[in-house]
C-alpha cells in the first residue's frame, strides 16, 4: 500500500505541504503552533453530552490557514462543519460542552484561554457572519447602530461620531447604496443580500485576521449568491483576512477557496489543496458530494448520482471508517472499514490527505472510472453552484 | 384612536341595551323597570315619575340619546323640589344613595389607582427580574424553586393569600396594623405603609404570571441567530442578556402588562373586598348587591374606558418599541 503509514503533520517537519501547512492528527500535548501559520486548529475534538448519549460534533480536525487565504469546508448537514468554526469563536454552548485539542491564533491558544480574553478576540481578530442575515441582524436596532456597538466595544476611546463614520465607510465598501441614509434603517427595511452585505460590514468593520463565514448564501437568492462571494473574495483581497468558508455548496468553495477540508460524521476525510481535491478527489464521500452535484460541463444525459443512506448519527458513529455503511467501496477493503479507522495521510500528493483503507491505486483508477476515464477529472473554474445534500 | 372611540360607543350601546332593552325583551314591563330604579316601598306615583323620566316611554334610540347626552351635558333627575342636576359626566343617578354615581366613582378612582400601580410596579420588576434569572440558570435549583413558588403564586386566589397576609402581618405581628386608605398627597409614608399588605398580596399572583412568561420570552430569545451575532461581535455577557435578550423578550411582555394595568383599574374587586378598600372593585359589589342600576353601569363603563385607553396605549407603544411594527 503506497503511502502506507505517511502520516502527515506529527512534528514540525510535517509542515511540508504548501505554506507550511500542517495536517491531522498533532498531539494535544504540542506546545505551540507547529506551522507558524496565522490559525492552526490542532486535533479539535467538540462533544456535548445530552440525555441520549454523548454526541461527538467534531472529533479530531486539524488544519492550518494564513493570513489573505481561504479554507473551504465542506459536507453535509452534521458534520461537524458549523460547530468546528463556533469553537475557534469561543460561540459553542458551554456547561455541557466539552472542547479538547488547541487552536492558536496570532499565536494565541483559544481553547484553554480565559473566555474573557476570548471574548476580546471575538470581533476583533476573528469575526462571523451567518447563514440567515435576517435572523442574525436584532430587529429592533438600526443596522448602523448594531455595526457601531460592534467597532466600539474594541475601539471604547473614539467617539461616537467616529464610529459612525467608520460603519459609513465599511457600509460604503460592501456596497450598499446611499449608506449615509441606509445607517439609519432597520433590517427589515434591507433585502436579503443587502442584509448579507449588511453583516459582512459589521464582521469586517474591525479589520480582523480571520473571518469566518458559515453557509453566507444559503438563505439568498441564486442571482445574489454570487455577488455575495465576489464581495467576500474581493473584501478579502483589500483587507488581507484569512477566510474560512463553510458550506455544502461545492460551488462555492469552488469559487472561493484555496484549500479544502471535508468532513464526514465530526472527522476530516479529505483535506487539501482545492485544485487537488477537484481534480483527484481521493475520498469516495468528496467523490459522492461531486457526482451528485450537478455541472455545467457534463453532458445532460449523465444522471445525478446521489450518495445512498443517510449521514450517521453523532451518537452512535459506526466503528472504523464512519462512512463504510454508505461507501461504495468498502467492499474492495473489506473487514478493515468495519474495525478500523483510516488516518488522515497523504496518498500520493504532498500536502493532500484522505482517510481511506483504499490504496492509492484504487483511488486513482476508481475516480478515473467515475469521472469520465480521463483520470485528472476537471477543472476548477467551470464548476457551477449546486446542492450537494445526499 | 377613531377605532378606539367607535368601540367605546359601541360597548356603551351594548351597555345600555343590556339595562334598558334585554328585560323588556324578558317580559318586563316599563312600570316594572322604573321600580328598580326608584328605592324601596315606592309609591304607584314616584314609579310613574321615575317612568317618565327615564324616558322609558320614548323610542329606544331616543332613550339611548339622552342617556349619552347627559354624560356630555349633564342633565336633571326627579321633578319638583326633588328635581336635582347631574352636572356632566353625568353617568346616571343614584336614585338610592340619592347622588349623582360620578361624584362616587371619582372618589375611589384614587384607591384602586394607588392600589394596582403600586402593585404593577412591584410585579412587573419582581416577576421580569426571576424570570430573567430562571431563564439564565435554566435547569438549576433556582430556576426549578422560582418556578415552584411561581406555581403558587398563580394558583392561590387573593382571598387567600390576602386573609394569611394579614393574619400575620396585621395581626400576629402587627407591622401593617390597619390596612385603610390614606391619600398620597395627605401622607405619603402613611400611602405606601398602609398599601403595602394589597401590593404585595395583588403583586404575587401577577409576578408569578409574569415570572413564567419572562422566562419562557428569554429562553426562546436568548436561542435566537442575533444573540449569536451579539456574541460573535465580542459584547459582554450583560449586554447580550439585557440590550439584545431582555430587550426582544420584554415587548410582548409590555404589552400583556398594559392590559393588566387596564383590567385592574376597572376595579381589584378581590383584593379591595379582603382589604376592605373601599376602591372602584368595591364601588362595584356594592352597586350589584344594591342592585344600583345607574351605578352599576357608570362602573362600567368607566372599566371600559379605562380597559379600551389601555389597549390604545399598548398599542402605540408597541409601535415605539418594534420598528417592524412602525413602517
Amino acid at each position: 500500500m503506497a503511502g502506507d503509514g505517511d502520516i502527515v503533520g506529527t512534528s514540525a517537519q510535517g509542515a511540508r505541504g504548501r505554506r507550511g501547512r500542517t495536517v491531522a492528527e498533532a498531539s494535544a500535548a504540542a506546545p505551540g503552533p507547529l506551522s507558524g501559520a496565522m490559525l492552526e486548529v490542532q486535533n479539535l475534538r467538540v462533544h456535548f453530552s445530552t440525555d441520549d448519549g454523548l454526541v461527538r460534533a467534531v472529533d479530531g480536525v486539524s488544519f492550518a490557514l494564513d493570513r489573505g487565504r481561504t479554507l473551504g469546508i465542506v459536507g453535509e448537514s452534521g458534520s461537524g462543519k458549523s460547530v468546528t468554526s463556533l469553537a475557534i469563536m469561543g460561540l459553542h454552548r458551554g456547561g455541557s460542552t466539552t472542547i479538547e485539542g488547541r487552536i492558536w491564533l496570532s499565536g494565541e491558544e483559544l481553547v484553554a484561554a480565559n473566555p474573557a480574553r476570548v471574548r476580546e478576540l471575538r470581533g476583533a481578530k476573528m469575526a462571523m457572519i451567518f447563514q440567515d442575515p435576517l435572523s442574525s441582524l436584532h430587529p429592533y436596532y438600526k443596522v448602523g447602530d448594531q455595526i457601531i456597538e460592534a467597532y466600539r466595544i474594541h475601539h471604547p476611546k473614539e467617539t461616537k461620531r467616529q464610529a459612525r463614520e467608520r460603519t459609513i465607510e465599511m457600509l460604503t465598501r460592501v456596497g450598499i447604496p446611499q449608506p449615509a441614509v441606509r445607517i439609519d434603517d432597520y433590517p427589515h427595511q434591507f433585502s436579503g443580500g443587502m442584509r448579507q452585505r449588511v453583516m459582512i460590514a459589521m464582521a469586517l468593520v474591525n479589520d480582523p485576521e480571520l473571518l469566518i463565514a458559515d453557509e453566507p448564501t444559503t438563505a439568498l437568492d441564486v442571482t445574489v449568491q454570487a455577488q455575495i462571494l465576489d464581495l467576500i473574495s474581493d473584501l478579502q483581497g483589500e483587507f488581507g483576512s484569512a477566510v474560512i468558508i463553510i458550506t455544502h455548496d461545492l460551488g462555492v468553495v469552488a469559487e472561493l477557496a484555496d484549500d479544502i477540508l471535508v468532513m464526514y460524521a465530526g472527522r476530516p476525510v479529505e483535506y487539501g489543496p482545492a485544485v487537488e481535491v477537484f481534480n483527484r478527489p481521493e475520498h469516495p464521500y468528496t467523490w459522492g458530494l461531486m457526482a451528485s452535484m450537478p455541472r455545467m460541463d457534463r453532458e445532460l444525459t449523465t444522471r445525478l448520482v446521489p450518495i445512498p443512506g443517510t449521514p450517521p448519527s453523532l451518537i452512535r458513529v459506526p466503528p472504523g471508517c464512519p462512512f463504510h455503511p454508505r461507501c461504495r467501496y468498502a467492499a474492495l477493503v473489506g473487514e478493515r472499514c468495519r474495525t478500523e479507522v483510516p488516518p488522515l495521510r497523504e496518498a500520493t500528493t504532498p500536502g493532500h490527505a484522505s482517510a481511506c483503507h483504499l490504496t492509492a491505486a484504487q483511488k486513482a483508477s476508481e475516480w478515473s472510472e467515475l469521472s469520465g476515464g480521463n483520470g485528472h477529472g476537471h477543472t476548477r473554474e467551470p464548476v457551477p453552484q449546486g446542492e450537494v445534500e445526499a | 384612536m377613531f377605532a378606539a372611540v367607535l368601540l367605546l360607543i359601541l360597548v356603551s350601546m351594548v351597555i345600555f341595551a343590556i339595562f334598558f332593552l334585554l328585560p323588556k325583551l324578558g317580559g318586563q314591563t316599563n312600570y316594572g323597570l322604573a321600580t328598580q330604579y326608584v328605592g324601596r316601598n315606592p309609591t304607584r306615583e314616584a314609579v310613574l315619575q321615575m317612568e317618565d323620566q327615564l324616558g322609558l316611554n320614548k323610542p329606544v334610540y331616543l332613550q339611548y340619546w339622552n342617556y349619552l347626552r347627559a354624560i356630555v351635558v349633564g342633565g336633571y333627575y326627579g321633578t319638583g323640589p326633588d328635581r336635582v342636576y347631574c352636572p356632566p359626566p353625568c353617568f346616571g343617578y343614584s336614585f338610592k344613595n340619592q347622588q349623582p354615581v360620578w361624584p362616587q366613582m371619582v372618589s375611589d378612582i384614587p384607591v384602586t389607582l394607588s392600589l394596582a400601580i403600586g402593585a404593577a410596579v412591584l410585579w412587573l420588576i419582581g416577576g421580569v427580574t426571576i424570570g430573567v434569572i430562571s431563564a439564565l440558570k435554566r435547569g438549576t435549583i433556582i430556576d426549578r424553586l422560582s418556578m415552584t413558588i411561581a406555581l403558587f403564586g398563580v394558583s392561590l386566589p387573593i382571598f387567600f393569600t390576602g386573609l394569611i397576609a394579614l393574619e400575620l402581618f396585621s395581626y400576629k405581628w402587627p407591622i401593617f396594623p390597619n390596612v385603610q386608605f390614606v391619600p398620597f398627597t395627605q401622607n405619603p409614608y402613611l400611602w405606601a405603609k398602609n398599601l403595602i399588605l394589597p401590593w404585595l398580596v395583588l403583586a404575587f399572583l401577577y409576578a408569578a404570571l409574569y415570572a413564567r412568561l419572562t422566562r419562557a420570552g428569554m429562553l426562546e430569545t436568548m436561542s435566537e441567530d442575533y444573540i449569536r451575532t451579539a456574541r460573535a461581535k465580542g459584547l459582554p455577557e450583560r449586554t447580550v442578556i439585557f440590550k439584545h435578550g431582555l430587550r426582544s423578550a420584554l415587548t410582548p411582555i409590555i404589552t400583556i402588562f398594559g392590559l393588566d394595568i387596564g383590567l385592574l383599574l376597572g376595579g381589584a374587586i378581590i383584593t379591595e373586598y379582603t382589604f376592605s378598600l373601599h376602591g372602584l372593585g368595591l364601588f362595584t359589589i356594592e352597586a350589584v348587591q344594591n342592585q344600583d342600576f345607574p351605578e352599576i353601569m357608570g362602573v362600567t363603563m368607566l372599566a371600559t374606558f379605562f380597559v379600551i385607553i389601555a389597549n390604545l396605549i399598548v398599542d402605540i407603544l408597541y409601535a415605539v418599541l418594534d420598528p417592524r411594527v412602525r413602517y
